[in-house]
């Protein structure tokens, strides 16, 4: 009821960066690691160890960032792990088994993911399911399914014929800096800016606030959130073929188990509300780096890497409260 | 103030009503006074003063922003204040959390329902201390044997094992009076409860609330509906800017006095009806059918240069109507035409791209997106006017921001703000200014100065005022009795789905429109 005070004053440097505080917030945190790692192991800076992780960054960071845009008109996708070890499995048959060349077998499971992710964006959209259903049963079909055409074994790419320099190129390093870590710059800037900038991201961004209101605005909120789940399939199935030759192999049990999950964390820890309408494409980034040092750390620290899961759930847990405490205070 | 009351207050001849509470003298009940309360670095009340007897019901009004949802919020033991004191039947209470406030006796039924649809009617009164068997269980049979007799007071003559689901606004209201008073409240605060209920439903109400005093409680009833005020109150509390600028007593309490005090100065006289100039083209339905009432088409012509009012009790199928038009729900049949052409309009863009504007009845959930800021709601319509080169130019918004600021007169400190931290009736400016700048052929406005308060209100009307008379055809659905009978210049009126007449010139009067909305065919009226 109360009218707001009429300010004068130019806003001062916390007015500006409140909005900025979580990614501030991670940025710090993954500096703290990085010292504490630097100081506790002389690994950490090895040319080899700041490569590794700057794969596993890259192939991770891509599909974090296609569940950001789903994520950010309040929906989830539970199904990303599974379709991993599908369209691996695909891979592995499209191009070992069929001899598909790889200009056309790595389109289509591009496509492939663009066609499960219009599937979902349908089901969510037509049918009015929850993209936690529709996406949870997605992650059982799509895993039941892979364990299914391989005869639940696994399989391997063989030794590469016809596509061993795609592989090696994929999996490989450009001016030092391995590929997959470009891919996702170049994913993370467009993205940046379709979300940031256009009016398809500020469509998002107003659907995943308050979707009524958004479509009283004349927002084609249906075409909208298709788009975001069809993003988010895209994105996935890249980061599943850089996944399926950096492993070599799939084992439909296991290949991508859980990697939803971090995607999921690296979007929560870093700003995107699960309730929807919030979060920065910087704030992704970001969120994945740190999710993926964890893993680093609890190994060069010489911790039982049995608990990797564990420290990953205590640091978002302390953070998503530290941030709860701070905004309570206010 | 001259017209400040002092302590000769109404003299409580009413004493032999019996009430619960016979300690009823010419003592105050409740003595607020010095209150004084900070939000940061902005005073909302500057040592205001505020005064209740028992069997009193004392109107408090005053623009939004005035202080008198905070002074209400302190009694209640939602805020502490900083400075001041209240004082209950002779003694000096502290009131330091709502739980306090309930067990002072006062009850607050706050503007927005906190019912849950999901228990029935005993279930609600009894929420939160519901009585238990010896097992343990909840004692389901005694709530509904205590709750009845309250229920019958408040005038709700339905089984307490009623699913609030099944009933209405106003029953809701009911059952929240109900709860405030199986509390034993005394006092019984009221925030703006008619906000959304019909004219009979207010009606009801306000018998209801007389009832109340009657049994010796007290009522504080916080409005902007002045009428009520003034039918219902024996005195008004006005507030301004944080402080008591005046009571009003008895035959004081005019809509002009009120006025003047709430806002400090006259307002100018509402503008007169435009004469429509014939055949100037506007939006024409025709059999058009809505999904909540299949059974009737409604044909219906909104000229351009006219504001149309459209005026009916709730779910009469106003706003049903105007969604179908809009697209927001699928319209069973019917055409529409603009100037005569026909309009193909399947969703929200074809209704937009054909010129038609709606801004919603319920602001908060369909009219803004609270969480974003007032550029992002204002520019919300009009994107891709101001995308260069594939993208969003803030530069752009911003300036198309500022001018609407300026234009409409949204009091913020900043274009970048979030919507949600402004006040009613500057949020309900932002909604207009998204669709303004659309530039609209034809602008629908569902209640458009509901929760809004009295000074932009009349800055609302001049814009509806303004776009009429240049060339949009205004259909304004309006509960409020005064709006549709000051603003319109025809007024159509919808009963149970179908339209009952439309009156214009000087048959437009409070009694035809009631008469049309209950569903008594007037006679002479042309259809």
């Amino acid at each position: 009821m109360s009218d707001i005070p009429m300010m004068t004053l130019r806003p001062t440097w916390g007015v500006r960066l409140a909005p900025w505080r979580r990614e501030i917030a991670v940025l710090l945190l993954i500096i703290v690691v990085c010292l504490v790692l630097t100081l506790m192991n002389q690994q950490f800076l090895s040319g080899q160890n700041i490569q590794n992780l700057a794969r596993r960054i890259g192939m991770s960071g891509i599909f974090a960032v296609g569940l950001g845009f789903v994520i950010i008109t309040g929906g989830i996708d539970l199904s990303v792990g599974s379709l991993f070890a599908l369209l691996g499995i695909l891979q592995c048959f499209m191009l070992v088994d069929w001899q598909v060349p790889w200009w056309i077998a790595l389109p289509a499971i591009l496509a492939g993911g663009a066609f499960i992710g219009l599937g979902h964006g349908l089901l969510i959209t037509r049918l009015r399911l929850w993209p936690f259903v529709v996406t949870l049963c997605g992650l059982l079909i799509y895993r039941g399914t892979a364990q299914f055409i391989a005869d639940n074994n696994s399989k391997g790419f063989g030794n590469g014929e016809g596509f061993a320099g795609v592989q090696a190129f994929l999996t490989g390093h450009l001016l030092w800096v391995p590929v997959p870590f470009w891919i996702l710059m170049l994913v993370a800037t467009l993205g940046g800016i379709l979300l940031h900038a256009t009016v398809y991201g500020r469509h998002l961004y107003a659907i995943g606030h308050n979707e009524e209101a958004a479509r009283h605005s004349g927002i084609r909120t249906h075409l909208v959130i298709t788009m975001a789940y069809v993003i988010c399939g895209v994105l996935a199935a890249l980061s599943s073929i850089l996944f399926a030759f950096d492993s070599g192999g799939i084992t439909p049990s296991n290949h991508g188990s859980f990697y939803e999950l971090y995607g999921i964390a690296a979007a929560v820890v870093a700003g995107c509300s699960l309730r929807g309408g919030q979060g920065s494409m910087v704030g992704i980034v970001l969120g994945v780096v740190l999710i993926q040092l964890i893993p680093n750390f609890v190994n060069l620290l010489g911790w039982d890497t049995s608990l990797t899961f564990a420290v990953m759930g205590v640091v978002i847990l302390t953070g998503a409260a530290a941030d709860s405490l701070l905004v309570r205070r206010r | 103030m001259l017209m400040r009351s002092g302590p000769s207050l109404r003299n409580s001849a009413d004493s032999d009503g019996g009430g619960s509470f016979g300690n009823r003298t010419m003592t105050k009940l409740l003595e607020m006074s010095g209150i004084a309360k900070r939000f940061g670095g902005v005073f909302a009340l500057h040592g205001t003063d505020f005064s209740l007897s028992a069997g009193e019901v004392v109107g408090l009004i005053g623009e939004n922003g005035a202080g008198k949802s905070t002074m209400m919020k302190i009694l209640g033991g939602v805020h502490q204040a900083d400075a001041g004191t209240i004082t209950l039947a002779g003694k000096q209470v502290s009131i330091t959390s709502v739980a306090d406030a309930t067990a002072l006796g006062i009850g607050f039924v706050h503007q927005e329902l906190s019912v849950f649809e999901n228990l029935d009617i005993a279930g609600n009164v009894f929420l939160g201390r519901e009585p238990r068997t010896a097992f343990g269980l909840m004692d389901r049979a005694r709530m509904r044997r205590e709750s009845a007799p309250i229920l019958k007071r408040v005038g709700l003559e339905l089984d307490p094992s009623t699913p609030l689901v099944r009933l209405s606004l106003a029953q809701r209201q009911l059952v929240e009076i109900a709860k405030v008073l199986s509390l034993n409240a005394r006092i019984i605060i009221m925030d703006e409860p008619t906000s959304s209920l019909t004219l009979s439903e207010s009606e009801r109400l306000l018998a209801i609330i007389a009832d109340l005093a009657q049994q010796g409680h007290a009522v504080v009833y916080i409005s902007h509906r002045l009428k009520e005020l003034m039918a219902c109150c024996s005195r008004a509390t006005v507030l301004r800017d944080g402080r008591n600028v005046g009571d009003l007593v008895g035959a004081e309490l005019t809509h002009h006095n009120l006025v003047r005090l709430m806002v400090g100065r006259d307002l100018p006289p509402a503008p007169a009806r435009a004469t429509i100039v014939a055949n100037r083209g506007g939006l024409s339905l025709r059999g058009v059918r809505t999904s909540a009432w299949p059974e009737h088409a409604i044909d219906l012509d909104i000229k351009r240069g006219e504001i149309l009012g459209l005026a009916g009790l709730v779910g009469a199928g106003r706003s049903e109507l105007a969604r179908a038009v809009f697209a927001i729900d699928r319209a069973l049949a019917g055409t529409l035409t603009l100037d005569g052409k026909p309009l193909r309009i399947n969703a929200p863009p074809d209704a937009i791209r054909a010129g038609i504007a709606l801004v919603p009845e319920d602001r908060k959930l369909a009219g803004l997106v609270l969480d974003m800021s007032v550029r992002e709601n204002a520019t919300l319509a009009t994107l891709p006017h101001h995308v260069r080169g594939g993208l969003i130019s803030r530069q752009s918004e911003r300036a198309a921001t500022t001018k609407a600021i300026n234009d409409l007169g949204i009091r913020t400190a900043s274009g970048e703000l979030s919507a949600s931290s402004l006040s009613g009736g500057n949020q309900q400016k932002i909604v207009l200014a998204k669709w303004l700048a659309t530039k609209p052929q034809v602008m629908i406005l569902d209640e458009p100065t509901r929760g809004v308060d009295v000074g932009a209100k009349q800055e609302i009307y001049t814009i509806m005022r303004a776009l009429a008379a240049n060339g949009t055809a205004v259909l304004m659905i309006s509960s409020d009795m005064e709006e549709v009978i000051g603003q319109s210049d025809r007024v159509a009126v919808m009963h149970e789905g179908a339209l009952a007449g439309i009156l214009s010139g000087t048959d437009i009067n409070e009694e035809a429109v009631m008469r049309l909305a209950v569903g008594q065919v007037a006679e002479g009226l042309a259809t």
